[in-house]
């Protein structure tokens, strides 16, 4: 992407931590508060977060998907509130369309990932769907956290390749443990999904009040429709929630101390 | 092929779809504050939907397992104290398996 590209997107991109002023020379922009280390922010989060691909391989296993069927999630879809989303409706037994949905609609966030870092990576023809792979929370996080753009294009190939090796390795183990036990329960593994969604969101919960109540609306919404819908539809239902918080507060432009599309998890890293 | 194995393949395709639409589409769609608020409060409504259901109910009917509450609520006590993801998760599944192995729940 060109530097006038950059420019035309200037507004909606003043949270971006990273310079995008268009200029060629951003890497040479000395940030003082702190020298750039995106291999070890990175490293760093991606075998912290990976780990918990165990977490999401026990939880899938004893969801009622197969081990390969776990893998297979962890290694093509490569996002893990979708991951859980879908084993928590095989799991309920519920509809799978209900299921694939809510789990592509969670998906959905990554798009506005991609699109904050593709003005900081820049990425063209077949790296673009390698790229692609890797547009998650904890990459997005790292990436735009780096103070120039060459650091951001470390920071961001050194948190993909870790987590996402670490979390495959992680699921492949956590499937063949789980798979093991006689009972999940006994081992509290049907709070594991629940308490890793609680956690992805609970950053975001204490940023804003409009967070909060679309979180309880969001939560309502779903209860109050469980009994009358199939499992996995009054989840998709609870985008609703979502679209009346934005349709009553657009994206406030004056708080820049809690950035657009700041990925879930950025803060508690 | 299963039902489940097309649910899968599905939603990975269609979380990979998403991404690469990301990186694809015009910058300037960024420019419209709905669609950015919308796109960030759509995680937030969806998982803590999740959350409830997955705590509260099991398939259709209303189920409030005491081991799983307490679970849940041991998460939130370690969310509040700043404990690290995976913790957070250790805390809540040995809650509830500990509660479970002594009988209460």
């Amino acid at each position: 992407m060109s530097a006038q590209e950059t420019d035309s997107a200037t507004p909606p991109e003043r949270n971006l931590s990273i310079t995008t002023g268009g200029s060629p020379t951003t890497g040479t922009a000395g940030q003082t508060d702190r020298p750039p280390r995106p291999v070890r922010d990175g490293v760093s989060l991606g075998l912290a977060v990976g780990v918990s691909g165990l977490a999401f391989g026990a939880a899938a296993v004893s969801s009622g998907l197969s081990v390969w069927q776990a893998c297979a999630l962890s290694l093509l879809a490569f996002t893990g509130a979708s991951q859980f989303a879908l084993a928590g409706v095989v799991a309920a037994g519920g509809s799978l369309l209900a299921g694939t949905g809510g789990a592509i609609l969670l998906g959905s966030r990554n798009c506005l990932y991609g699109l904050r870092l593709s003005a900081v990576l820049q990425p063209r023809g077949p790296r673009k769907a390698a790229i692609a792979l890797g547009v998650i929370d904890e990459t997005t996080a790292v990436t735009l956290a780096q103070p120039d753009p060459a650091s951001a294009r470390v920071a961001f190939t050194a948190t993909f390749w870790c987590l996402y090796v670490t979390w495959n390795l992680a699921t492949l183990g956590g499937a063949l443990g789980a798979g093991q036990l006689a009972s999940p329960q006994a081992f509290g593994l049907d709070v594991v999904a629940p308490a890793a969604f609680l956690a992805l969101i609970w950053p975001r919960l204490k940023t804003g009040r409009a967070e909060r109540l679309v979180a309880l609306a969001g939560a309502a919404v779903a209860l109050a429709s469980t009994s009358v819908l199939p499992v996995g539809v009054p989840v998709i239902l609870a985008a609703s929630a979502a679209l009346a918080g934005a349709l009553a507060a657009p994206a406030a432009q004056s708080s820049p101390g809690s950035p657009a599309g700041k990925p879930s998890g950025a803060d508690s890293t | 092929m299963s039902a489940t194995w097309i649910a899968v393949l599905v939603t990975a395709a269609g979380c990979y779809a998403f991404k690469l639409a990301g990186l694809t589409v015009p910058q300037r769609i960024l420019a419209n504050q709905r669609v950015l608020r919308f796109a960030e409060l759509v995680p937030v409504a969806l998982l803590a939907a999740l959350a409830a259901v997955q705590i509260a109910a099991n398939g259709q009917a209303f189920d409030l397992d005491p081991a799983r509450l307490a679970g849940f609520g041991a998460a939130i006590v370690a969310l509040a104290l700043r404990a690290p993801f995976l913790v957070v998760i250790i805390v809540a599944a040995a809650t509830a398996a500990a509660l479970r192995a002594v009988g209460i729940a």
